[in-house]
């Protein structure tokens, strides 16, 4: 277990240094983020190129992430796209509007069969925002869009 | 781990008060609703049919797009066992102009659809029905007692349409129904554009 938290933590960083990137990543290895057992905040929105709710809110998402840079937070974004739009479409839209939050294309062809592994309370609908902090047993997912100040609401939430 | 738990469990409560629809095993309701060539349609029309393909899909959705022609399939497929396609469009056009009757129109007679493609202009029957989202599939079988919900779902579990191994989730639940058998996988869930609710 330790050994693979490892991993992602070097996953991680290695992304910092490849901001820009959208990496397929397979339901497996966003579990490992999802259960991993520390004290971060994760804020995680599900999302797509084609979903013009998802589009508009992604910007809040990247605001929440600036304002509350020196938290335990980490938001990541992670696109629903089909995985064969992954270099035609999500990496194109993702270097153009310069998002600098890590983004990861899941790339399952059985998505349906992911989404209760997700959360089950969700039906599939994007935008989805999953909440958690696992050390403080914290969990919450939201089938719905936010306003910057929803959002950041919903995060402040988290930690009270 | 008890504490995350039961803010699942409370979670799925509060969900399920709120969550309108059917579950498996519900009567669907009928409806009369205007179709792409100005009639209505209702499933008391269909005199013969054992029951229901009732799709709620729309035009602008990639989702649907990418099931577009497997709904076109299912229609040419189950229209002679009686099991007719019904599909209804239920967003809101302001939102998706797309999707405006016009629109619908234009869709069903380039594609040639073989099935009814009706406005739900009010949202009441996605709502009655609980489709959250475009394509979101009910199948319905006939019976004394009226339409009873058999399946709700995607269509298969391969939206993208990349695996030739996909399951068919709606042709096995038909298949199924024909056998006077019940579907094996009665819901399933998928990525789908949410409905556009028109603002009250």
């Amino acid at each position: 277990m330790k050994n693979l938290l490892i991993i992602v933590m070097l996953l991680f960083c290695s992304f910092t240094g490849f901001s820009q990137q959208v990496k397929p990543i397979k339901f497996e290895q966003l579990r490992q983020i999802i259960t991993s057992n520390n004290d971060t905040t994760y804020v995680i929105n599900f999302w797509a190129t084609w979903c013009a709710p998802c589009v508009k809110e992604l910007p809040n998402f990247i605001q929440l992430q600036k304002e509350y840079k020196t938290d335990k937070l980490k938001v990541i974004l992670i696109s629903m796209d089909f995985r064969s739009k992954l270099e035609s479409s999500v990496e194109p839209f993702v270097k153009k509007k310069n998002i600098p939050l890590e983004v990861y294309l899941l790339d399952e062809q059985d998505q349906g069969s992911v989404i209760d592994k997700i959360d089950t309370s969700w039906s599939g609908v994007l935008p989805g925002t999953l909440v958690l902090n696992n050390k403080q047993e914290y969990r919450k997912f939201y089938e719905r869009d936010f306003t910057y100040s929803e959002l950041k609401e919903t995060y402040l939430s988290s930690k009270k | 781990m008890k504490k995350l738990s039961l803010i699942a469990f409370m979670a799925v409560l509060s969900l399920s008060a709120f969550a309108q629809g059917y579950k498996v095993g519900d009567k669907a309701t009928d409806f009369k609703l205007k179709n792409v060539d100005g009639k209505t349609v209702s499933l008391a029309d269909y005199k013969s049919a054992k029951g229901f393909i009732v799709v709620f899909t729309c035009n602008h959705c990639p989702y649907a797009k990418a099931y577009e022609s497997r709904i076109m399939e299912l229609s040419k497929a189950y229209a002679a066992k009686e099991y007719p396609v019904i599909a209804i469009n239920p967003n809101d056009p302001t939102a998706y102009p797309e999707d405006s009757f016009d629109n619908m129109k234009k869709r069903s007679s380039e594609k040639k659809y073989t099935f009814p493609y009706l406005l739900d202009e009010s949202q009441a029957i996605a709502k009655a029905y609980g489709a959250t989202k475009t394509p979101h599939v009910f199948v319905l079988q006939k019976t004394a007692n009226g339409n009873v919900v058999e399946y709700i779902g995607a269509i298969d579990n391969d939206t993208e349409g990349v695996n030739a191994n996909k399951v068919k989730y709606v042709e096995d639940a038909v298949n199924a129904l024909l056998l006077n058998k019940k579907p094996e996988t009665t819901t399933t869930k998928a990525v789908g554009c949410g409905i556009k609710w028109k603002s009250i």
